[in-house]
């Protein structure tokens, strides 16, 4: 061993000897939690990680103002083409380019927004609703019926989510409402398991016992004390699902089970430039990138919010 | 011996249960997949022909003697018949099964490959600085869609540097667009429980007595982190099956290959159910076996948890649900 690597190990050990308690500490009471798993380690190492969560918010804001007033962002109608302009490629006018029939990508990006944002809005009130209610009653009731509960979400995740939300799409028919539901019905089992080991978690608690000592009926101790304790995690957890659910959509939409054609919805867009992938690289790149940053977007506001949660 | 007894018994119970979720999704509801297909005015069939049409799919028959024939049907191996072709549905998939399982294990492999690549990156001595470029990969990975990774790639490989032939590629080259595009999503997962049980046993005391007596980063990377902290991936086995099919059913759609994935889009568009039921049972089963198999394995292969504390094993898996 060379001095100069001696040095590195010697440097190496203070940094993480130094350290190892407290984090260990922390990393064992974050166990539990499996969204947050870079988020720590880079405000450890860099310091300053709040700018990646303040660029996700207002990226996350800016799309959500396209869904609401579209015309302010872009002047060209999403579904009439002007043919004089087709296929060019992204210039100052058409930021995104122009599809074959004239149509100027932004602007079906940007008017394409409300169907993405709803749809993700659906699928996770269909999740929270249906996958809290059960949780909670699983949590809060006797082992028998618990077990029961839980082990019916327990199908749901051995059928693979594609599938269960196809599954899902089969039944009610394609559209974009139809869409949303099927992806939401694949995250109930993820706010099931969820809320229940929060409800299991927070009864346990001092207070909790103490609540009901003090004579506390159970729907108000669930409302006072259970619910605010485990908003954190559950809040959390649907900024997430709203990033899958944004990704769901869009493949579904993909596969042509969502929204139907002239509608500018992100995966379909990208289904039709997929025709033209030889000539037109931006009617399938520019799309899809809107797409990975606010599914990544989401994702980091979600572990923001978890990691919020375990310093408080 | 009882665990492993216990075990089965409830791997069979949830697979009981996912049979009877399929079928009243599937089966059972109103969506009657044969009248779709028949009451078509252009077939210009008279009611009655079409009553006979549905006795001879068992349509007319009541729903628990349905479910009590599919069931024995299924145990069979019988999947019964798609009503778009008439073909029986073990038929159409024995067709295709192969294809799928060449793509998604090469896919699986490259994933693990890419994985460990990532987290070995993440954690080398001699690249601290830009440590995190790679830590923050997992979840570049993860946010990216699948179709629209499979269309960059041939954007960028057949159309750019025209590396791989779009029309008529070798059965070779056919298959590198389509692996790496299932790859990608599939090594998020792995790669992020990868990093994170890295950094916990980083912080165990043994890793500190280790480097006490002088070991240099390698070795204790090698020798003492890798081995423990391989184990927690494996509890993901069954996620990353569930992944790997709804990623196969994106791939070959964009690649256009035949295989099950192609099949479940077809069948979703024909309306299909018979086709669509078989295949989620199917996948619901590989899921329950290979997460069964893990929970008996994991006490095999760490030692830590021995006959005794067998009954925690199931209590430390955590089941992320990504969807794709």
């Amino acid at each position: 061993m060379s001095i100069d690597e001696r040095e590195a190990a010697a440097e190496r050990e203070i940094s993480v000897g130094g350290t190892a308690p407290a984090e260990r500490d922390e990393r064992a009471a974050r166990l539990p939690d499996p969204f947050t798993p870079q988020r720590r380690s880079l405000r450890e190492r860099i310091g300053r990680p709040r700018i990646a969560v303040v660029l996700s918010v207002v990226w996350l804001i800016l799309v959500v103002l396209w869904a609401l007033f579209p015309s302010v962002f872009t002047p060209f109608d999403p579904i009439a083409g002007n043919a004089a302009e087709a296929q060019q490629a992204p210039s100052l006018a058409h930021p995104f380019g122009t599809d074959a029939t004239g149509r100027d990508m932004f602007s079906r990006v940007v008017y394409g927004s409300i169907n993405s944002l709803s749809g993700a809005l659906i699928a996770v009130s269909v999740g929270f609703v249906i996958g809290t209610a059960i949780g909670v009653f699983a949590g809060s009731s006797r082992r028998l019926v618990d077990d029961i509960l839980m082990r019916i979400v327990d199908v749901f995740l051995a059928i693979p989510s594609l599938l269960l939300s196809l599954s899902i799409i089969i039944l009610l028919g394609f559209g974009t409402a139809q869409a949303a539901i099927a992806v939401g019905f694949t995250s109930v089992a993820a706010f099931a398991r969820l809320s229940r080991s929060e409800v299991v978690r927070v009864r346990g608690t001092d207070y909790v016992e103490a609540a009901f000592a003090s004579g506390g009926r159970f729907l108000p101790v669930l409302w006072r004390h259970v619910l605010p304790n485990s908003l954190n995690a559950v809040l959390a957890l649907a900024a997430l699902q709203f990033g899958t659910a944004v990704l769901s959509i869009s493949t579904l939409g993909f596969l042509g089970y969502g929204a139907p054609p002239p509608t500018p919805e992100w995966g379909l867009m990208i289904a039709e430039g997929r025709n033209y992938v030889a000539t037109a690289w931006w009617l399938t790149t520019l799309p899809g990138a809107v797409v990975v940053l606010v599914v990544l977007s989401a994702n980091r506001v979600s572990a923001a919010i978890a990691a919020r949660g375990r310093i408080s | 011996m009882r665990y492993v007894l216990g075990r089965l018994g409830q791997a069979a119970a949830v697979l009981l249960a996912a049979f009877t979720v399929a079928f009243i999704l599937l089966q059972a509801m109103p969506g009657d997949a044969i009248m779709i297909k028949f009451e078509n005015p252009e077939l210009g069939l008279s009611p009655d022909q079409i009553a006979a049409l549905r006795q001879a799919y068992g349509a007319d028959t009541p729903l628990p003697a349905q479910y009590l024939h599919s069931l024995l049907g299924f145990l069979g191996g019988d999947f019964g018949y798609s009503i778009q072709s008439g073909t029986p549905v073990r038929q159409l998939l024995a067709e295709v099964v192969p294809g799928t399982l060449i793509l998604a294990a090469l896919g699986f492999v490259s994933a693990v490959i890419l994985a460990v690549g990532i987290t070995i990156l993440a954690n080398l001595p001699g690249l601290r600085r830009i440590a995190d470029v790679f830590r923050s990969l997992p979840s570049l990975f993860v946010a990216v869609p699948v179709f629209w990774l499979g269309i960059v790639l041939i954007q960028v490989f057949s159309f750019q540097l025209r590396l791989i032939p779009v029309i008529n590629p070798g059965p070779i080259e056919g298959l590198i667009l389509p692996v790496l595009t299932l790859a990608v999503p599939i090594s998020a997962p792995i790669a992020q429980i990868l990093i994170r049980s890295v950094d916990d046993v980083l912080g165990y005391p043994f890793v500190a007595v280790v480097r006490a007596r002088g070991a240099d980063p390698w070795w204790i990377l090698w020798r003492n982190v890798a081995r423990n902290a391989v184990l927690p991936a494996f509890t993901m086995a069954g996620v990353l099956f569930g992944e790997l099919i709804g990623g196969a059913v994106v791939t070959e759609t964009v690649f256009g290959r035949a295989g099950v994935g192609r099949l479940t889009a077809d069948a979703v568009t024909q309306q299909d159910t018979p086709i669509l039921l078989a295949i989620v049972l199917l996948s619901a089963t590989a899921f329950v076996v290979i997460n069964l198999v893990v929970d008996l394995l994991y006490p095999v292969l760490d030692p830590r948890l021995g006959p005794r504390r067998r009954a925690r094993v199931a209590a430390p898996r955590e089941r992320k649900v990504v969807s794709v």
